[in-house]
């Protein structure tokens, strides 16, 4: 059997995802738990730069990878007076979270793999940065101005949130 | 062997129930909320497979990621600034400590 290249990168990232996700749910260590957040957000990236969107594998590396766990490992500092503690499990909630987990992944597994989907096959073909522009800024079929300008108001009542919830008394 | 739609829809399975279980069983708010992280973009993945796969034309699943990706920076920015506020008052940011979290703490821990 005959390893091609894209399927050797796939294998790669699907092991790193696979291995780090469930490190990052086991570790007992807060900070460790980062990191390995770390490692799954940039294996998704690759994952989009396999499947041929390289504007999404961008935006995941610089929203994600860069700003947000930025902001959890300083959250972490702050607030690590205890959490450097071990954090013991009781049985109950254990057994119930890998009851969960195990139960709903066979289950949706099965599913996924006895369901037959419509033909499918990679298309490979990059969008081209003037369509995702295009799009984006359309009010048309198809176009997304107004999610945009939803998205921004957010972004806006967020930072204004986060500024009056953290803020000082 | 050909990689179909199947391989990324069963990785993303994986990573989702990871995060399930981390949600069920985490004590530490962060942590819960890394775990939370790990569900969105587990759903990342499916839309972009979904898209890329069954739809090759179309736009519709990179344009919900990327929507996906922009509301989860949201969610985590002021999740971190409740759980930060909640460490000034209560000085803890565990899971079970949180029964308190009306006003009168507030004047609690300014007694202190």
């Amino acid at each position: 059997m005959e390893i091609t290249l894209p399927q050797a990168v796939f294998l790669f990232l699907a092991a790193v995802i696979s291995v780090f996700s469930i490190l990052t749910v086991t570790t007992k260590r807060i900070l460790r738990s980062a990191t390995y957040l770390l490692f799954v957000l940039f294996a998704t990236a690759g994952i989009y730069f396999e499947l041929n969107y390289s504007f999404l594998g961008a935006v995941q590396l610089t929203v994600y990878a860069g700003g947000i766990i930025v902001l959890y490992v300083f959250s972490i500092l702050l607030t690590s007076s205890d959490s450097q503690k071990v954090d013991k499990i009781k049985n109950s909630k254990f057994f119930a979270g890998i009851i969960a987990a195990i139960g709903g992944a066979t289950l949706c597994i099965f599913i996924t793999l006895t369901h037959t989907f419509p033909v499918s096959h990679f298309v490979a073909g990059e969008i081209r940065q003037k369509v995702i522009g295009t799009a984006l800024m359309g009010s048309e079929k198809y176009q997304y101005l107004l999610p945009f300008e939803a998205i921004s108001i957010l972004l806006l009542t967020c930072i204004i949130g986060g500024i009056l919830i953290a803020r000082k008394r | 062997m050909e990689i179909t739609m199947e391989h990324y829809l069963v990785i993303s399975t994986i990573m989702f129930f990871a995060g399930i279980y981390g949600f069920i069983t985490r004590r530490n708010m962060l942590a819960v909320l890394i775990s939370i992280e790990l569900i969105l973009n587990s759903v990342d993945i499916n839309f972009v497979a979904f898209n890329r796969f069954l739809f090759p034309g179309q736009l519709e699943g990179f344009f919900f990621t990327l929507f996906a990706i922009g509301i989860s920076a949201c969610e985590t920015a002021i999740a971190i600034a409740i759980i930060i506020n909640i460490y000034r008052n209560i000085r803890n940011i565990q899971v079970k400590n949180l029964n308190e979290l009306k006003e009168d703490s507030v004047n609690n821990a300014g007694k202190e």
